[in-house]
C-alpha cells in the first residue's frame, strides 16, 4: 500500500517536471542560432513548459548542450552539470554535441556525453526547431516514466540506502 | 603596386632576399632568419615604407606541399613535395603579412625554417599586434619566437602534447582533459 502511494506521488512529481524543465542553454556554436529560433514566439519552447533559460546551473534542470563541445570546455561542461539541481536532464542539440559532427581532430570532443550523460539527442546541423520540440516531447516522456539518467541513479541510491539501513 | 618595396628591401640587404615572388597580385619575399628583425625594422620605420599594420602571421608546413590548384596534377617543379633529405630539412614557412595604410601598399615576409631547429626573432616588439599571432602560430605549429614577451600556448591547454598543425600530427588523435567517470570507471 505505502508503495503504491509513493509511486503514485512520484508520478504525480514526474508530471510536474515534465511541465516544468527550466533549461540551462550551454549555448557555444552555431546552434545557437536555432535554438533562438525555438525560444523564440514562433515555434516557442514556452508551450511545453520549458519556459525560461536559466542562467544559473543551480536553478535549472535542463541541460541544453547547444553546439559544438571542444575538449578544453570539457571540464566547465562537467562542472556545469554537476552543479545543477537534481534530478536533471541533458540534451544534446545538433551533431556536434551529439557526436563532434565533422570535427573529426585534435581539439573536438566526440560528443558531450563523453562528459556527462545525455537523455537526448537531437540529429541536424543545426537541427530544424520541430525537431528540437519534438525531443522535447520524448524528454517530457522520458521524465514521466522516470527513466531519465539522474532519475535511475537517484533511485538506485535510494534502495542501496534502503539495503544498507535494512543490513545495520 | 609593391613592387618598389621588393625593390628597395633588396637594394638595401642585398643577399638578405632569398627569394621573391608575386601571387595573386600580392608580393612575397623570402628573406634570411638572421636578417629578419632588421628587415621588419626597416619596412616599420623607413618612411617610403611604413608598414604600420600587421595583418597576420601564422606558419605553413612544407611536409606533402602541393602548389595550390594542383593537387592530383603532376608537380610542375615550382615547388617539389616534402623530403626531409632534398629540401636540406627545410619544413617551415613563417609567413608575416604587413600593410601600410599610407602608401597602400602590402608585403609578405617569409622565413624558411629547418625541421630541427624552429626559432625565429619575434616581430612583437616591432609590432604588438603579432602578441597573439605568434602565440597561436606556436600553439599549433611549434614555432619559437626569440624575445616574444609571453610565448605560451593560447588556444589549447598546456596539458596539450604536440603542435595540432603539423602535418605528422595523427588527425584522430585526441587529448581529453576530463571523461565521464562512469564511462571509465567501476560502474
Ligand atoms: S551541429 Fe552544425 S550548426 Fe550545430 S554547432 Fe555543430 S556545426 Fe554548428
Amino acid at each position: 500500500m505505502l508503495e503504491l502511494i509513493t509511486s503514485k506521488l512520484e508520478d504525480a512529481a514526474n508530471w510536474g517536471r515534465k511541465f516544468s524543465l527550466f533549461s540551462y542553454p550551454f549555448v557555444t556554436a552555431c546552434c545557437g542560432m536555432e535554438f533562438m529560433s525555438v525560444a523564440a514566439p514562433k515555434y516557442d519552447i514556452a508551450r511545453f513548459g520549458a519556459e525560461f533559460p536559466r542562467f544559473s546551473p543551480r536553478q535549472s534542470d535542463l541541460l541544453m548542450i547547444v553546439g559544438t563541445i571542444t575538449e578544453k570546455q570539457g571540464p566547465a561542461l562537467r562542472r556545469v552539470w554537476e552543479q545543477m539541481a537534481e534530478p536533471k536532464w541533458v540534451i544534446a542539440f545538433g551533431v556536434c554535441a551529439s557526436t563532434g559532427g565533422f570535427y573529426q581532430n585534435y581539439h573536438a570532443m566526440p560528443g558531450a556525453d563523453q562528459v556527462v550523460p545525455v537523455d537526448v539527442y537531437i540529429p541536424g546541423c543545426p537541427p530544424r526547431p520541430e525537431q528540437v520540440l519534438d525531443a522535447l516531447i520524448m524528454l517530457q516522456d522520458r521524465v514521466q516514466r522516470g527513466d531519465g539518467h539522474s532519475q535511475i541513479r537517484l533511485k538506485r541510491e535510494k534502495i542501496m540506502l534502503a539495503a544498507a539501513n535494512a543490513e545495520e | 603596386m609593391a613592387q618598389k618595396v621588393v625593390d628597395a628591401v633588396k637594394a638595401k640587404f642585398g643577399d638578405a632576399v632569398v627569394a621573391t615572388s608575386s601571387e595573386h597580385g600580392d608580393e612575397v619575399i623570402t628573406v634570411k632568419r638572421d636578417k629578419l628583425l632588421a628587415i621588419a625594422a626597416f619596412l616599420k620605420d623607413d618612411p617610403a615604407m611604413s608598414f604600420e599594420v600587421p595583418v597576420f602571421v601564422t606558419a605553413i608546413d612544407l611536409a606533402h606541399w602541393q602548389p595550390l590548384g594542383r593537387r592530383g596534377a603532376p608537380d610542375e617543379g615550382t615547388r617539389p613535395a616534402y623530403d626531409a633529405e632534398a629540401s636540406d630539412g627545410l619544413r617551415f614557412e613563417v609567413c608575416y603579412q604587413l600593410r601600410s595604410l599610407k602608401h597602400r601598399h602590402r608585403l609578405r615576409v617569409k622565413v624558411q625554417l629547418k625541421e630541427t631547429d624552429t626559432k625565429l626573432p619575434s616581430l612583437t616588439p616591432l609590432w604588438a599586434g603579432f602578441n597573439w599571432q605568434e602565440r597561436e602560430t606556436f600553439d599549433m605549429y611549434g614555432i619559437r619566437f626569440d624575445g616574444h614577451p609571453d610565448l605560451r600556448r593560447i588556444y589549447l591547454y598546456d596539458e596539450f602534447v604536440g603542435y595540432p598543425l603539423r602535418k605528422d600530427y595523427p588527425k584522430d588523435k585526441r587529448q581529453p582533459l576530463v571523461r565521464r567517470p562512469d564511462l571509465v570507471g567501476d560502474h
